[in-house]
């Protein structure tokens, strides 16, 4: 079989959301990899501009399903600091809190559905089902198991009483006693091991080279965490916790980083319910928002996610920028592609957990004859009336 | 009276009526077994436990759109599916499971049925490989090839590991493999070996996990059924359940020691021997990752022929020992 393109989306089975590779290869051998975004793009940054700071708090936080609450997080933080204002230790320690059952849902996430890209759904169910576990902790605790709604400007929004604090340690007890199952299964399972061994290798210094964030890196060898290089929250000098790193750089590491990382965020979460600051849970803030520019950040569970938020003294924000995570794995994930086999390619991709909805925000097209302009909603409207007309339809 | 016994076999037991019943029943063991494996209920609405589950899917899948790509090669996309289920119904005439006599030899049982029916259960894969060809589709062509290549890698394996039974018993009949095991039901412990090749053999054959990379969804989407919709899809489903009971059947006739006691005793050991098997393939299935293509040739090419050659070589100084 010579040479050829194979096509994985927009619409394809190993993705759950819409993005589109193309791929070149060569019998079961990928020669080469290119991507196309913006499948995904809803305007959300738009949106931003036209909303007050305290909607734009509910906009965001629905930007990803997995990781709501991270960027809740990190626009309350850019916008606490516009405002000068500082959350009380009890509102800290709960933020962090929220961050840390959110990355162990996502983890155990992530190792399901590794589990299932390489046709292992036994471990996709087993994982799934201790899930539910920490899904159940942040449902008491916020009333909601995906969008949480936990932060504000300020600090949190609800309090953790004794009886929350007991269940929520005990659901901990019972998923540390899990993990290391996990972990066994992930790093010793002889097929399992098969597959992800040795594939979409990352080297060290090329993971510095293309930016790649979070496990990714992490798995690389690149010791780099948000919580530790730039804490916020409770993370500066409170709460104890150590970086998970490998420097294997395949996708077997990847694994083996997320399990060790769940381990860590098990003893963070004790930690924060044992020693719970007592005091207020936040404090008031005002409504507009003085002129400035800020950029915040905090660690994913898929990487650095980064808000930049400019205000004009208004209630609203003059321009939000958001940068996922995922979007800073993709150059590593075409160069972990190259070279691989065509089966490898859905779980080297899903080893970055990549989320799209996050990512796409695009609005430049390239032409075939390679001008690039920017397209205005006006042309863009026009456009898609045309594309539509041309094929017979009427509108 | 012949007639009808006749049409009996054809048509009741072991014929097309109990095939498709008692394959729709295996496939619901089947899911039921991996979903407890995995923690889960499996199927539980339709019928009690869900047992009408895999026949409501039939019929559901059978009242579907069947669409055929612009592209496709028609007449071939068409005749695909009714040719190899033809193929696994024929196969499943040869099993052993109601022979009217040792001594009698009939159309469905005669010396040499063994090499037929490994033969028909081999067709159904270059029909597969005929499906990906002509849906003229490129992740129907990458499955139809998968689908080959898996087929070189388990195939010499799998007839090496049903010649072991037949040469201990000197037979090429299966029915009178099973008799010899019948009358020296120790000697079974012989091809144990062999009976593991053949296991892992027919679970590749099915193209269930950890084999399942002709149509591995989150790869090439549905492999070689990728274009395949409505009654066509539904008759390669069925199809796979029932090469599922006769590649059960033949293993269980060749190395369990067949379905002795005529029609009512012989029926229940078929159908306990039968579940044994899919027992095994359920939990392999539910215990491992799927392997890359490459992996799985070099793992049938070092493991299972060597191993399926050194158990003709045990079986071979065996019975002249024993003699």
């Amino acid at each position: 079989m010579s040479t050829f393109i194979l096509p994985v989306g927009p619409q394809h089975p190993a993705l759950k959301e819409p993005t589109s590779f193309r791929f070149m290869v060569d019998g079961e051998t990928v020669v080469d990899a290119d991507l196309r975004l913006g499948y995904n793009h809803r305007g959300i940054e738009k949106g931003c501009e036209e909303r007050t700071y305290i909607q734009d708090l509910y906009l965001l936080e629905r930007v990803c399903g997995i990781c709501s609450n991270v960027h809740m997080t990190v626009f309350a933080q850019g916008v606490e600091k516009l405002m000068g204002i500082e959350p009380p230790k009890r509102g800290l320690f709960i933020r962090c809190l929220m961050g840390e059952l959110e990355r162990v849902h996502s983890h155990l996430l992530w190792l399901g559905v590794a589990g299932h890209e390489v046709g292992f759904d036994t471990f996709f169910m087993y994982t799934w089902r201790d899930r539910e576990i920490v899904e159940d902790i942040l449902e008491m605790i916020s009333g909601n198991r995906v969008n949480y709604g936990m932060q504000t400007f300020g600090g949190v929004r609800r309090d953790l009483d004794e009886m929350q604090i007991k269940k929520a340690l005990d659901g901990i007890a019972a998923l540390k006693a899990r993990t290391p199952y996990y972990l066994n299964i992930g790093a010793s399972e002889p097929t399992l091991v098969a597959r992800i061994a040795g594939v979409g290798v990352l080297p060290k210094a090329k993971a510095l080279e293309l930016n790649a964030a979070g496990p990714t890196t992490r798995a690389s060898g690149v010791d780099f965490d948000v919580r530790k290089d730039d804490p916020y929250a409770g993370f500066g000098e409170h709460i104890p916790f150590n970086i998970v790193t490998d420097e294997g750089g395949d996708v077997l590491a990847r694994v083996v980083v997320r399990a060790k990382e769940l381990m860590e965020s098990y003893n963070i979460c004790e930690y924060i319910l044992k020693n719970l600051p007592a005091g207020d849970i936040r404090v008031k803030a005002p409504r507009k928002v003085p002129e400035g520019e800020v950029v915040s950040r905090a660690e994913a569970q898929r990487g650095e996610c980064i808000h930049y938020i400019r205000s004009n003294g208004t209630d609203k924000p003059d321009r939000v920028k958001v940068r996922a995570p995922t979007l800073a794995n993709w150059p590593a994930t075409l160069y972990m592609l190259r070279g691989g086999y065509v089966a490898d390619i859905p779980i080297v991709m899903a080893a970055i957990d990549p989320c799209l909805s996050c990512t796409d925000r695009m609005a430049i097209i390239t032409d075939p004859k390679g001008n690039e302009k920017v397209w205005n909603w006006e042309t863009l409207r026009q456009y898609g009336i045309d594309f539509y007309r041309k094929r017979g339809i009427k509108l | 009276m012949d007639i009808l016994k006749i049409f009996l076999y054809l048509l009741v037991y072991p014929g097309l009526l109990f095939l498709f019943v008692y394959s729709t029943f295996v496939e619901w063991i089947d899911r039921k077994l991996y979903a407890k494996f995995q923690n889960r209920m499996g199927p539980m609405y339709t019928g009690s436990h869900g047992i009408l589950q895999p026949i409501a899917d039939f019929v559901k899948l059978m009242a579907k759109e069947d669409i055929v790509p612009d592209k496709a090669d028609k007449k071939l996309f068409n005749a695909v599916p009714i040719l190899a289920l033809t193929s696994v119904l024929t196969a499943g005439l040869l099993l052993p499971v109601w022979h009217f006599s040792d001594a009698f030899q009939s159309a469905t049982s005669f010396q040499g049925d063994l090499i037929v029916i490994a033969y028909l259960l081999a067709l159904p894969s270059f029909a597969y490989f005929l499906a990906g060809w002509a849906s003229a589709s490129m992740y129907s062509a990458i499955g139809g090839v998968r689908v080959l290549t898996l087929l070189f890698a388990y195939e010499v394996p799998m007839f090496l590991a049903i010649l072991s039974p037949a040469v201990m018993a000197g037979s090429w009949r299966m029915a009178e493999i099973a008799a010899y095991y019948q009358a020296n039901p120790w000697y079974l412990l012989i091809n144990v070996f062999a009976f593991a090749v053949a296991v892992v053999a027919l679970q590749a054959k099915l193209e269930r996990v950890p084999f399942d990379i002709p149509h591995a969804e989150t790869e090439v989407v549905g492999g070689a059924f990728t274009e395949y919709s409505g009654r066509k899809l539904a008759m390669f489903r069925l199809l796979a359940d029932i090469q599922m009971v006769v590649g059960a059947g033949m293993i269980a006739a060749l190395f369990l020691g067949g379905f002795p006691g005529g029609l009512i005793p012989g029926f229940i050991w078929f159908v306990v021997k039968t579940l044994i098997v899919v027992f095994i393939l359920a939990a392999m299935r539910s215990v491992t990752a799927r392997l890359r293509i490459d992996q799985m040739v070099s793992f049938s090419w070092k493991w299972l022929a060597p191993l399926a050659l050194l158990q003709l070589v045990i079986v071979i100084f065996l019975k002249g020992y024993l003699q």
